[in-house]
């Protein structure tokens, strides 16, 4: 049986209709069509599949879709203005931070979370901040200055 | 298998949905039971979720009653759990936080349940749905029944308020940092009056396939101060009564070989 779930994404009212059981990234990669959250491993260990979810981040394959009823969900297809980039995305291309760009979404997301509650956080919380976020290209060296890059930057998020 | 949801506006109705079907599980954040479903678990069938608000955190005396939906994001935010603050932190990364709860943190399976460890070590006391009424077990009974006949769904946990800041002791041994699971996790709340301890609580995690008190170190630390000769009864019962898993993560060897290391080193505020 189906079950209707209505929630925001990116600022848009969505409505998609669910599995028992399934979880967002499902909803939102075959319901909804926003491809941005990946697979990584569907145990809420690698990160890439982070969203925003009431401002918190969430592992989006371990999260069940029906309880995001009503919530504010935010994913990296938000992002992007037009043909502006967001300043982490600037930032991640110019450090280098992304090299398959498997984890990136995820990076990017996790970093947004902490840019939101912190705009100016210093090193050791920006390592924190993508502790639940695997990348296995970079060494993680430049996605953390990127996402100092972008916090350093006198752009608005 | 097609999991079949159930969302009920209380924990009573919760409870009663819970009771008496084996097939169903009680969803918290769903940090454990989603991995489950993704895996295409065939352990159960349904599961029921409230939306009955439980995350209150109140304090009362020398305890402080935590709701079972309090996540480990919000006992990171909450002043009057300064002391859990360093157990959070080790807990999966942000996202993982963000979803935990009190309450589910009860039931991971072992290497997982640093946060139950904690509360075991603070003489935590759950508050239990079951019917219409409640009732209150403590955290040691709640572990030995878990996964046999566990009857009721957890609504909060009543823990010790530490009587300082330096008589609840963390320790988290895990190969990834800050982010790992672990090789064992030590507990502690040793009160002292004039330099020497009197009921200590001490409980390990992933060294049995629930948290556990670690009776022995308890009673061999009574009356003693925290020093090298005070503790070295302790050290030598540390492995005593344990029972920990041969996994990814560590032998069980391992984890006796280096349980007294790390006991040592909490006990004696020595560094990692």
């Amino acid at each position: 049986m189906k079950t209707p779930v209505q929630f925001r994404l990116n600022d848009q009212p969505v409505a998609v209709f669910v599995d028992g059981g399934d979880n967002l990234l499902t909803a939102l990669r075959d319901g909804v069509g926003d491809v941005t959250p990946k697979f990584g491993c569907g145990q809420g260990a690698c990160g890439a599949c982070t969203v925003i979810v009431e401002g918190e981040p969430r592992l989006a394959c371990i999260t069940l879709a029906e309880a995001c009823e009503g919530a504010r969900v935010e994913t990296l297809a938000g992002l992007r203005r037009g043909p502006d980039l967001h300043p982490l995305q600037s930032a991640f291309m110019e450090h280098f931070a992304a090299q398959c760009g498997f984890c990136t979404p995820g990076m990017i997301m996790a970093a947004k979370a902490l840019l939101d509650r912190n705009p100016r956080p210093s090193r050791e919380e920006v390592v924190e901040a993508i502790a639940g976020n695997i990348c296995r290209c970079t060494g993680y060296e430049p996605i953390i200055e990127a996402i100092l890059a972008a916090a350093a930057s006198a752009r608005r998020y | 298998m097609p999991i079949t949801v159930k969302t009920t506006a209380t924990f009573a109705e919760a409870a009663d949905l819970v009771a008496g079907n084996r097939a169903a599980r009680f969803l918290g954040g769903g940090t454990l039971l989603m991995r489950d479903v993704n895996e295409g678990s065939v352990a159960f069938e349904t599961l029921v979720r409230t939306t009955e608000p439980a995350r209150a955190i109140r304090t009362a005396g020398s305890r402080i009653e935590i709701g079972a939906a309090v996540t480990i994001a919000q006992i990171q935010a909450e002043r009057d759990l300064a002391f859990l603050h360093g157990a959070a932190r080790l807990i999966g990364g942000p996202a993982v936080r963000a979803a935990g709860t009190v309450g589910g943190n009860l039931f991971a399976p072992s290497p997982y349940g640093d946060l139950a460890t904690a509360l075991l070590a603070l003489d935590g006391v759950a508050t239990l749905q079951q019917g219409a009424s409640r009732r209150e077990m403590p955290l040691g009974d709640l572990f030995a029944q878990r996964g046999r006949d566990l009857r009721g769904v957890v609504v909060s946990v009543s823990i010790l308020r530490p009587e300082s800041a330096d008589a609840f002791r963390f320790r988290k041994v895990s190969r990834v940092k800050p982010k790992g699971a672990a090789v064992l996790t030590i507990a502690a709340h040793l009160p002292t009056s004039g330099g020497r301890i009197g009921k200590a609580r001490v409980a390990y995690g992933a060294m049995a396939p629930t948290p556990i008190r670690a009776r022995a170190v308890e009673r061999a630390l009574e009356g003693r101060s925290l020093d090298r000769d005070g503790v070295a009864a302790a050290l030598a019962a540390a492995a005593e009564g344990t029972d920990p898993a041969d996994d990814a993560i560590a032998s069980a060897w391992y984890r006796r070989e280096v349980a007294p290391v790390y006991l040592r080193r909490l006990l004696l505020n020595e560094p990692d």
